[in-house]
């Protein structure tokens, strides 16, 4: 935005060198309307009248053009030239009410008001402000192309894991396939009874409908159910209900309702993930909020009780070791391949420049709160002096204006409010250098307002440099 | 602002939420019917019948300026004085007190502007059965009948009022507290013994309700009186109650009830006790209106009947036409928990009459500063400087005019009022002066409640000085309200409130300044773990109880803080006070509202009638919250509040914290639109306003008035269609406002009254006749407002950002001609905000319109002001098209103006004329 006002503000200085006489309140651009001497028509074409009363203070036209200087027409604006600043509009009510509105006092030419020139003052800090601005705005591009280029690697790098993961899970096949091959050879008579079994418990895994063309499928419930070390309340018993929730009450989710599921299982999941995937997802653990103590909960040990296969039991002995590995081992691997897909799913903006983010936390400490963002995560309050935290709101949504839609993250479905809606961030990001939360406030009731400054949102700077030092000299 | 202790105690919050939270309703549990009241239940048990009370007529004495008597309850020989006085403008005051009670019973003080001067009695006649008195010159008697004692007041053949005719009449004298042997006395013991003290009754010596209890050392001393009104069919007043304008009869419920309550989510439609209360009832029918004020301060019940109460709307009708019915008759009966029998019964005739009979007494709405008439922007709570800044900024963004900006409880340091947040508020001033700067103005909320902190400067001196108010065992009361554990200030001793008064100088309350104004909320007062959310009834207030006092706790509150705005500007300015509660007298201290409302379609309803009830009763500054306290409103509610509150005396949006924001750009440029057009139209019409307000402050006459006011003589008006003044109201003489309440309204019928009044619609200019219900198509845009044929309206066209701004503009006047082609109409212009009125610095014209010539004549002459306003332009409502139009002014120039006229609607504009508002001019139509 800065460009434009900048551009405007420097034609506007050197344009303002030139008096040019019209009526009080008229801009430039209406100039050839008001001709003195001529009957004035008013600009809606709806009456003429004479030009001795244009400006008379008595509104005689419907859309207010014949008082463009006085207060008479309800809906009338007045012009303000603003010599040294930008020139402005103001409805004609602020004309001569003791308040000074345009910096070149000219709305306050018959109220008694002292108002002070203040233009260049204003064109100056402006100027100053602009071109600190534009300081800003150039550096924080700079950095910005590097966020996009690192984006870039980094989505490669996932890509290839991705694949990495793909052709472990052909592997997986094969060796899927080649049990099957010695289950069917080596326990021909009990074929169908088998076939039915392994169609269940692949079923379970997500792997029922193998084949070249469909390597992967996404986790379901039951899957997740299976791994009691994702329990999240830690009670020795996984139930349907809890991997409902987390899998946000969708038996099969879709990548978005993943999300908050993955926000939850995310540090349980990275550690067991480690002692099955040799080169563990990029997600950085030392930058997630570490969660109070839950990870000690869970100690290596108590984990691998593999799955309560009921059928287990009435089945024959000839389990094998691989089969036994394969399970786990696979469904980790989908998990993986899902939390990859999660990640690479998120808007990181036109050129994944917001990427950097990505699990990463900042603070903000104000007299009585700890406020936490946690981009494309939530949004968190802790008080200062003890007490438990609060969540404002878990990533929605990219909510700018259309034309700027990566100007304000929506973060919803946070912890209700008594009589209240749901607790919910806003967050402005401005473009800065660094990457930094500048402010909270909570306009409504558990409506919260966060400022956020991060070079990924700033516009390239139009060239002004030499526009800049041209104009000054005018 | 709030009402409760929501976030206070986490028990009551779980059990509210699941008790309340599906019905959303007032908890009547916490609020006592009649039967869980001990005097009220004894009082109402008593039935009409033979009066045991005989009139000493032995004992009269007749001075030039009362009567004195004695009566005798024949059943325990308990005598009691009465008095009776003539009272100046038609009014008759009785006194009835013990002739020696055991301890002085409470007279209210402070309510009563003076002692009412009075007018000279003479005995008419005498025998043994009674006294006939003349009430002054006209042909009113007064007939006091000794066995049993009742008292009827008669003009010429017609009785207007009777005392006691029913027999109600009962003083519960006080006496000795019997030992607790006594207390097993039994009925019949005591009615074989005449002599004997009456039974000992339950709740006579202490009381307890829900886990309260109440010590009643005093034991019971409740009174009670019946008033018999003939040819009356309906009674209004005695307010608050969220009821409709005219009372219903109470024989199938409770009865109404007055004691000032802090109501979490009241309900509407029932006599249940508000945050305030004006005893004073009127009695209307076509010939006569007359009223009744019962000065008592304590707990009160009233009841209302009427023998016409069962009939049909067809069976009134069939008596109207057969003229053959019984006389219609409402019986009132009133129960106070203790205190005096003081009534003032003022005679009318007119309405006019007894409003200014009341306002002779309890004086007269005080006169505001302009400002507050604009639009006051409030939400609990805006949350620091910059959120007050933004808001404000917000205003002129959106170009919508406002006025005051308001803080609630959280801009304190801690809930300890006279200070700021340290952080949100750090530097006041500035954002005073932020406002100043652009002539708008802040109300800071400062409750009575203090909070027990040995740090708080407010609550040491107040300690320090013995100012709280007095547990039963001597120490200071405590109670729980905003602040955790606060003790109130007794604001019934005159050092306090002098003190208090002095707390608002700008050297003592840190970051006020001159446009800087007062809001006391939580006042009735509010102790949230007090019984009923009130005060003990057994604290004591230097020689009186709690019991004796409460309902004038807010009116005293109000009236120091008041004061204290007064004395910091050296008494040059007006002050400007909020009050939740209320008594009578109220008036004279500044606004009122209608507390903590909802975002529902009927109480948008509902405020009508409240506020107009308010105003028959003299408090006429009244608003309620626009857009709904608790919940949040719909768009289409949000619109059709501003719309309604538009046309309201107090105009002022306000919510709770729990709610979404909602100023008036936060719901689409549509509906900022609509928004901003009905502030607008409450701007344009400021001049008008302000003159009703002066007008009610120099007579007492509401300025929101109901229809049955404005055209009394219209007496089928009266007869059949009462139910029009529930959802009607009316500004001033000559605005009809029937706003829009419905929700999806395409249309409203609104009652033109007048059998040869016209009506112009004031947006259109439509003529309409009167005496018609008229059928008014609706959009969201629409606010049905009509001006009487026959009236002048000054109106400000030039809205600006503020009041203020708009101080020096020209004026337009709208006349609307009646039938007679006739119309009058004032204006008043003063400084808008000192005293300076009182030593006559206004202006004060008379507009009149007739035989074709407009023209202005001072109604002050001794009066001096000087403004710079002119008049710009002149609207002719229902006129003629002139061949020419000649101004002349006062030094005799004749000039001709110019005028344009719209043959379609009769509007006939003239252009200019220019003159200076407080000029002598004539304007000629040829």
């Amino acid at each position: 935005m800065s460009c434009q006002y900048l551009l405007l503000l420097l034609l506007s200085v050197g344009v303002s060198a030139v008096e040019v006489h019209r009526p009080r309140g008229v801009p430039l651009s209406k100039r050839q309307f008001y001709e003195e001497d001529k009957p004035f028509t008013c600009l809606d074409g709806s009456r003429t009248i004479p030009f001795d009363r244009v400006n008379d203070d008595y509104c005689d036209c419907q859309d207010g053009s014949d008082e463009p200087g006085t207060a008479a027409c309800p809906n009338g604006s007045f012009h303000c030239t603003n010599a040294g600043f930008r020139p402005a509009f103001i409805p004609s009510s602020r004309i001569n009410d003791g308040i000074c509105d345009c910096c070149d006092t000219t709305d306050e030419y018959n109220s008694g008001a002292s108002c002070q020139n203040t233009c260049r003052d204003l064109g100056r800090k402006e100027r100053e402000s602009l071109l600190k601005m534009a300081e800003i705005a150039k550096e924080g591009f700079q950095l910005k192309q590097q966020l996009i280029h690192e984006a870039k690697s980094g989505l490669e790098d996932k890509k290839l894991k991705l694949s990495e993961v793909q052709s472990s899970k052909k592997d997986l096949e094969s060796k899927v396939e080649a049990l099957r091959t010695v289950k069917e050879t080596a326990e021909q008579p009990e074929k169908e009874a088998k076939e039915r079994h392994m169609q269940a418990w692949e079923g379970k895994l997500g792997f029922e409908s193998i084949s070249p063309s469909t390597v992967c499928k996404d986790v379901s419930v039951a899957e997740l159910m299976s791994h009691s070390e994702l329990d999240p309340d830690s009670d020795s018993s996984f139930t349907e209900a809890e991997a409902q929730v987390l899998m946000g009450g969708v038996d099969k989710v879709d990548l978005a309702a993943f999300g908050a599921v993955w926000n939850n299982i995310k540090e349980k999941y990275l550690s067991e993930v480690r002692t099955y995937i040799p080169a563990p997802v990029e997600t950085a653990q030392e930058e997630t909020p570490v969660s109070d103590n839950d990870s000690d909960q869970y100690p290596e040990d108590d984990i691998p009780e593999e799955e309560e296969e009921e059928d287990e039991d009435d089945e024959d002995d000839d389990q094998d070791e691989s089969d036994y590995k394969v399970r786990p081992l696979s469904f980790f691997i989908t998990l993986g391949w899902t939390v990859l897909k999660f990640e690479i799913s998120f808007d990181f903006g036109p050129s994944a420049e917001f990427g950097y983010l990505y699990s990463q936390c900042y603070e903000l400490t104000t007299s009585e709160y700890i406020y936490r963002l946690c981009p494309f995560n939530r949004v968190s309050q802790k008080p200062k002096y003890g007490g438990s935290e609060t969540n404002l709101g878990t990533w929605g949504k990219w909510a700018g204006p259309e034309d700027n839609i990566y100007s304000v993250m929506k973060y919803e479905h946070g912890t209700g409010c008594w009589q209240g809606p749901n607790r919910s961030t806003t967050v402005k990001l401005t473009c800065g250098k660094e990457t930094v939360v500048t402010s909270t406030s909570e306009p409504s009731r558990c409506e919260y307002l966060m400022e956020f400054i991060t070079p990924a949102v700033c516009q390239e700077p139009a060239n002004l440099d030499s526009d800049l030092h041209e104009h000054e000299e005018l | 602002m709030a009402s409760f202790t929501e976030r206070m105690v986490p028990v009551l919050v779980l059990w509210l939420a699941v008790c309340l939270a599906e019905t959303w309703a007032v908890d009547r549990g916490n609020f006592k019917t009649c039967d869980q009241s001990a005097f009220c239940k004894r009082q109402r048990a008593l039935k009409p019948g033979e009066s045991p009370y005989r009139a000493l007529l032995e004992t009269m004495e007749l001075t030039n300026t009362r009567l004195t008597l004695q009566l005798i309850n024949d059943n325990n020989k308990v005598r009691l004085l009465l008095e009776l006085y003539r009272l100046q403008g038609n009014i008759t005051r009785v006194k009835i007190n013990e002739l020696k009670p055991l301890k002085p019973r409470y007279e209210v003080p402070d309510v009563l502007i003076r002692e009412p001067p009075t007018e000279p009695l003479s005995l008419l006649s005498q025998d043994e059965n009674g006294v006939v008195l003349s009430l002054g010159s006209e042909s009113q008697r007064v007939i006091i009948s000794a066995r049993p004692f009742r008292l009827d007041i008669m003009e010429g053949s017609d009785v207007l009022m009777s005392l006691n005719s029913r027999g109600l009449l009962t003083f519960e004298h006080l006496r000795m507290r019997k030992d607790t042997f006594s207390y097993k006395v039994t009925s019949t013991v005591a009615s074989t013994t005449k002599e004997e003290e009456e039974k000992v009754e339950d709740g006579m010596w202490e009381e307890t309700f829900k886990s309260h209890s109440d010590s009643k050392p005093n034991g019971p001393s409740a009174i009670s009186l019946d008033f018999s009104l003939p040819g009356v069919e309906h009674v209004y007043g005695i307010p608050e109650h969220a009821d409709t304008l005219r009372l219903k009869t109470t024989e199938n419920g409770d009865p109404y009830r007055l004691y000032n309550l802090d109501v979490f989510q009241y309900e509407l439609y029932n006599p249940m006790a508000l945050y305030g209360a004006v005893p004073v009832m009127l009695a209307h029918n076509t010939q006569r209106t007359t009223g009744i004020f019962w000065l008592n301060a304590a707990e009160t019940w009233v009841d209302i009947s009427s023998n016409t109460a069962g009939k049909t709307v067809f069976g009134k009708m069939l008596d109207y036409v057969q003229g053959s019915s019984e006389t219609p008759q409402t019986d009132v009966r009133w129960i106070s928990e203790s205190g005096i029998i003081d009534v003032f019964l003022m005679l009318g005739p007119t309405p006019k009459d007894v409003f200014s009979q009341y306002a002779s007494l309890t004086g007269t709405q005080s006169f505001p500063p302009l400002a507050s008439l604009g639009y006051h922007q409030c939400r609990w709570n805006y949350n620091d400087q910059e959120d007050v800044q933004s808001v404000d900024a917000g205003f002129d963004e959106h170009d919508i005019p406002y006025d005051f900006i308001w803080l609630d409880i959280e801009h304190t340091d801690g809930k300890r009022y006279f200070t700021w947040d340290p952080h949100k508020f750090a530097t006041p001033k500035e954002m005073l002066q932020g406002l100043m700067d652009k002539k708008r103005k802040l109300v800071a909320i400062v409750d009575p409640h203090i909070k027990v902190d040995s740090n708080y400067k407010i609550h040491n001196e107040i300690r320090s000085k013995g100012f709280y108010i007095k547990n039963k065992d001597g120490g200071d009361y405590e109670g729980w309200c905003w602040p955790g554990s606060a003790s109130y200030p007794d604001f019934f001793r005159a050092d306090m409130r002098a003190w208090w008064a002095s707390m608002f100088a700008y050297d003592q309350y840190e970051g006020s300044m001159e446009n800087m104004y007062t809001w006391n909320d939580m006042n009735e007062p509010s102790v949230f773990n007090g019984p009923e959310v009130t005060m003990h009834k057994d604290t004591v207030h230097g020689a009186w109880e709690h019991r004796d006092v409460h309902n004038l706790y807010g009116f005293y509150v109000q009236m120091a803080t008041a004061e204290g705005l007064i004395q910091r500007s050296g008494g040059i300015e007006r002050p400007f006070v909020l009050t939740r509660a209320f008594f009578a007298g109220s008036q004279r201290y500044g606004a009122v509202w209608t507390g903590d409302n909802a975002a529902e379609w009927d109480h948008l309803k509902i405020s009508i009638p409240m506020c107009l009830s308010l105003g028959l009763v003299g408090i006429s500054f009244c608003g309620a919250d626009v857009g709904g306290f608790f919940k949040s409103p719909s768009t289409e509610l949000l619109v059709r509040w501003y719309q309604t509150g538009a046309y309201q005396p107090f105009f002022r949006a306000h919510a709770h914290l729990d709610t979404p924001r909602r100023e008036p750009w936060l719901f689409g440029p549509e509906n900022t639109a609509l928004i901003r057009e009905a502030v607008r139209q409450r701007y344009t019409l400021l001049p008008y306003w302000y003159q009703q307000f002066y007008h009610a402050h120099r007579t007492g006459e509401p300025i929101m008035r109901p229809l049955i006011q404005l055209f009394r003589k219209g007496r089928h008006v009266l007869k059949l269609s009462v139910p029009l003044m529930f959802f009607n109201s009316a500004a001033g003489r000559d605005l009809l406002v029937h706003p829009v309440t419905e929700e999806g309204a395409r249309g409203v019928t609104a009652y033109l009254p007048g059998k040869d009044t016209v009506w112009f619609d004031i947006h259109t200019f439509q003529k309409h006749n009167g005496a018609q219900n008229l059928y008014i198509p609706v959009t969201m845009s629409s606010i049905p407002v009509f001006q009487r044929g026959g009236s002048i309206i000054p109106r400000k066209v030039r809205v600006r950002r503020s009041s203020t701004c708009m101080e020096h503009d020209p004026y337009t006047l709208y006349v609307a001609l009646n039938l007679q082609r006739t119309a009058e109409g004032e204006l008043y212009i003063d400084d808008g905000h000192t005293f300076n009125y009182e030593k006559k610095e206004f202006i004060h014209r008379r507009l009149s319109f007739a035989k074709n010539i407009l023209s202005s004549v001072n109604l002050a002459p001794d009066a001096q002001f000087t403004t710079r306003s002119w008049i710009e332009r002149v609207v002719i409502l229902g006129a003629s098209k002139p061949s020419k139009v000649t101004l002349q002014t006062a030094d005799g120039q004749d000039s001709q103006l110019e005028f344009d006229f719209d043959a379609s609607m009769s509007v006939l504009t003239l252009r200019k004329p220019g003159m200076n508002a407080g000029a002598d001019w004539t304007v000629m139509l040829q």
